[in-house]
């Protein structure tokens, strides 16, 4: 599938960054005008992801989360959320739904609201090296209603 | 830094009301949900109301917030209304059954003035 537009985002993991990573990401993702709902489900999405990073991958360590956004022809937006964290020792673990290893008042819900709000969700990862979570989704679009 | 998230709190008898506002995610929830603990603890109310209206934009944290208040208002025999809520918001509650513990009320949809 041709790729018809691309971005990338370096920013520190920063928790007061997670707002402007969705921000961003938003506002790119508006060149495939999509409905409010559309972009809402993104922006939770990425939320998630690039909360997971600076939680869990750097444990709150300021390091680089890199973010790339890549816009299909065929209407579909492929975002990549990209730590070199500690990585995740059992990927299907931590996708349960309730599993959280950062204990008091973290939902344990971070991937279920990824894999909801999005068509599809990977995750690779390596203990010691990082892990990178790509997210895609389909935008049918304003036009479509 | 301006925080891009705030609540106000309103106690009437036996009721502590939290407006919240703003955009609720990881970096936000804490100063949150300090405020309404607070408040939580010093009047022991019968009912607690998170008032969503003013929410512009909630991931899972909003989700870690309710059910920490609910686990702080379990013991008190203090039942929880989250109220005001955009499709989005009422979107993640459900996500995460979040109607099993508390009354959710979505937003009275806006009507145009066509």
């Amino acid at each position: 599938m041709k790729v018809l537009n691309e971005v990338k985002i370096q920013l520190e993991s920063r928790s007061v960054n997670e707002g402007y990573a969705r921000a961003a990401v938003s506002a790119f993702v508006c060149q495939l005008d999509p409905t409010l709902e559309e972009l809402n489900d993104i922006k939770t999405a990425v939320s998630e992801a690039v909360t997971n990073c600076i939680v869990h991958a750097y444990k709150n360590q300021v390091d680089i989360v890199y973010i790339s956004i890549k816009l299909f022809e065929n209407s579909t937006v492929q975002i990549s959320v990209r730590d070199r964290g500690c990585g995740i020792e059992d990927v299907k673990k931590a996708m349960e739904p309730l599993y959280t290893s950062a204990g008091e008042d973290r939902a344990g819900l971070g991937f279920s609201v990824m894999e909801s709000f999005c068509d599809g969700v990977k995750v690779r990862s390596k203990t010691g090296a990082g892990t990178t979570v790509t997210l895609t989704k389909k935008i049918r679009g304003r036009s479509a209603y | 830094m301006k925080a891009s998230a705030n609540v106000e709190i309103k106690v009437d008898r036996k009721t502590v009301t939290a407006y919240l506002s703003g955009e609720i995610d990881h970096h936000n929830a804490p100063e949150l949900r300090r405020k309404i603990d607070e408040a939580v603890n010093n009047r022991l109310p019968e009912l607690l109301v998170l008032d969503f209206g003013a929410v512009s934009f909630m991931d899972s944290s909003g989700i870690g917030l309710v059910m920490g208040r609910y686990r702080l208002i379990e013991g008190l025999n203090c039942k929880m209304y989250i109220i005001n809520l955009s499709g989005h918001a009422y979107k993640v509650m459900r996500l995460a059954g979040l109607e099993k513990i508390a009354v959710l009320q979505e937003k009275k949809k806006e009507v145009s003035a066509k």
